[in-house]
């Protein structure tokens, strides 16, 4: 449990950042 | 027919060699990993080493090479619009490309030659071994990471469904 919550916890959510950002840059760039 | 092979039977394979690929990233990040920590205090971790990670990343980087040729397959044409950004149509899936595009290289830049140290299937000191550990996890965590938007621009990239996410 501590594992996950130390490492592949943070490479959950740094990817769930990151796809956000790029839909909105996809989104924005789409118009 | 030539739609057929190209659309039809080549997003086929690029999703079955995908899940193989994606399938095995997870297996080493959520279960491999986490499984060598434990084995290693109690003495278990070589059954993994010799018997079990050689065969999985076999599968993973003939996966990952499946994967893009099939996928650069279906673009086909409009391969360059993808890549290239040209056509406002095709940007999620020129990001989906660029991901797993930038994941092949880590897997057979980063973390195949640094496993081969790992696993002793090439010379290395322990130095070296311990840089190789360092380097391998950290591109196959970052892979997992970048799967994530990758899979979200893939599956946001088709016919109705890229028009009402992307308008």
């Amino acid at each position: 449990m501590k594992y996950f919550l130390d490492s592949l916890g943070w490479t959950v959510f740094w990817g769930v950042v990151l796809t956000l950002i790029l839909y909105n840059i996809v989104r924005y760039a789409m118009q | 027919m030539m739609d057929f092979i190209q659309l039809g039977i080549g997003r086929w394979l690029h999703v079955i060699s995908g899940v193989m690929w994606i399938g095995l990233l997870y297996y080493f990040n959520f279960v491999q990993v986490p499984a060598m920590a434990e084995a290693s205090k109690d003495g278990t971790a070589a059954g993994i080493s010799k018997h079990v990670a050689p065969r999985a990343l076999f599968w993973f980087r003939w996966a990952a090479v499946a994967t893009w040729l099939f996928g650069a397959m279906v673009l086909g044409k409009a391969f360059f619009d993808a890549f290239l950004f040209l056509k406002p149509a095709y940007y999620p899936i020129g990001v989906g490309a660029w991901l797993g595009t930038i994941m092949i290289f880590n897997v057979w830049v980063l973390i195949w030659p640094n496993q081969q140290k790992i696993l002793g299937m090439v010379q290395a000191t322990d130095e070296e071994k311990a840089k190789a550990r360092r380097v391998a996890s950290l591109a196959s965590r970052t892979n997992t990471m970048l799967s994530i938007p990758m899979l979200f621009f893939m599956t946001a990239s088709g016919g109705v469904f890229r028009t009402a996410v992307f308008g």
